[in-house]
């Protein structure tokens, strides 16, 4: 019985097969990175009570069909909105608010537990500047939260929230959960959307 | 003397690649394993607003609807207005009800309660638009919805 050797299999092409298949991965790979500005509708209700409501609490921002901006009776760019709203919440006009650091204005909020920050829009208004504006909005609430939570616990509330969610925190989540509570009750975000008007 | 003359006459050794495929494949596995093929076929345009103040979305639990002009290649048979998208069609406004129950089937039941629904609307659409698909949700009661940007912010501090 003759013993043939097997033939080596030649693999010097495996490398190029392989490059190949890399490549069609590396292509189609979208690496999927969602996020955004979460938000909870109000829930449908058949007759709304009637609220009252002062004026001076509410900072009306309306968005026209031409994306000009209108924050409280005033033409505004959008870089000025922050601003605003930051000193909108901050205003503290009653004094029942101990933490307030605004000027105290009496035409302006009375306490954060009483802002209302109400986005008005047109039908015609491009969702970009409609995402800017609440972008600018969330940041208003963030940045008051962000200098609360450095005062009082001595963290920053927009890391601490995102590193609880990311699963990345280290330390006592449950307590810290209870500081995120406690902050947000300082400012809470009662941002309202109003619906959109016709366009005439 | 040949001592010398050998070594004048060498050649540049080869660099072993017999190592090659390993290394190739490794990355290989590494890209098929991060891979996530798009489920959705895209049938409207999707350039997604920027925003910097952001959460992130928990995919378990949620439902996409796509809103915007339609694409390119379709802009011939269905037009420029905006469009609203869910899964592989297009759906109108009043048939959002049933394709969005559909959509919520496919998650797993725990989970069916606590449903996000995740707009992904193009930069250019109408917020009028948005404002029906809204409409919708709060009679359908799935009124946890996450607007998806994309990352960064245009606007000058």
């Amino acid at each position: 019985m003759g013993r043939r050797a097997t033939p080596e299999v030649n693999a010097g092409s495996m490398a190029d097969i392989a490059f190949l298949l890399l490549i069609f991965f590396l292509v189609t790979t979208t690496i999927e990175k969602d996020k955004g500005i979460a938000r909870q509708l109000p829930p449908k209700q058949d007759e709304q009570p009637p609220v009252d409501i002062k004026e001076k609490n509410i900072f009306v921002v309306t968005v026209n069909k031409e994306d000009q901006i209108l924050a409280d009776n005033e033409l505004m760019d959008i870089q000025d909105i922050r601003q605003a709203a930051i000193s909108f919440l901050d205003n503290g006009g009653d004094g029942s608010c101990n933490y307030c650091k605004g000027e105290k204005d009496p035409t302006s909020s009375d306490n954060p537990e009483k802002a209302i920050i109400t986005v008005k829009s047109d039908r015609e208004t491009s969702y970009k500047t409609y995402i800017q504006v609440q972008n600018e909005l969330v940041a208003a609430y963030n940045f008051l939260r962000n200098r609360e939570s450095e005062r009082l616990f001595g963290f920053e509330f927009t890391k601490v929230k995102s590193a609880i969610a990311t699963g990345d925190f280290k330390g006592n989540e449950e307590r810290a959960q209870a500081k995120l509570k406690e902050i947000q009750a300082l400012f809470p975000m009662k941002l309202s959307e109003a619906e959109a008007k016709k366009s005439q | 003397m040949s001592k010398f003359n050998k070594k004048k006459g060498g050649e540049l050794p080869a660099v072993n690649t017999a190592s090659l495929p390993d290394i190739v494949f490794m990355l290989l596995f590494f890209f098929m394993v991060v891979t996530v093929l798009r489920k959705d076929n895209m049938l409207v345009q999707q350039k997604l607003p920027k925003a910097d103040q952001v959460e992130k979305l928990k995919k378990d639990r949620s439902v996409f609807i796509y809103a915007g002009k339609p694409s390119s290649r379709y802009k011939e048979k269905f037009g420029t207005e905006g469009k609203i998208q869910i899964g592989d069609k297009y759906t109108d406004i009043n048939s959002l009800e049933f394709a969005l129950s559909e959509a919520r089937t496919k998650l797993i039941p725990e989970l069916q309660g606590k449903v996000v629904v995740g707009l992904k609307v193009d930069e250019q659409t109408n917020v009028g638009l948005l404002q029906d698909v809204k409409e919708k949700l709060r009679d359908l009661n799935m009124v946890k919805i996450i607007y998806i940007t994309a990352p960064g912010n245009d606007v000058q501090q």
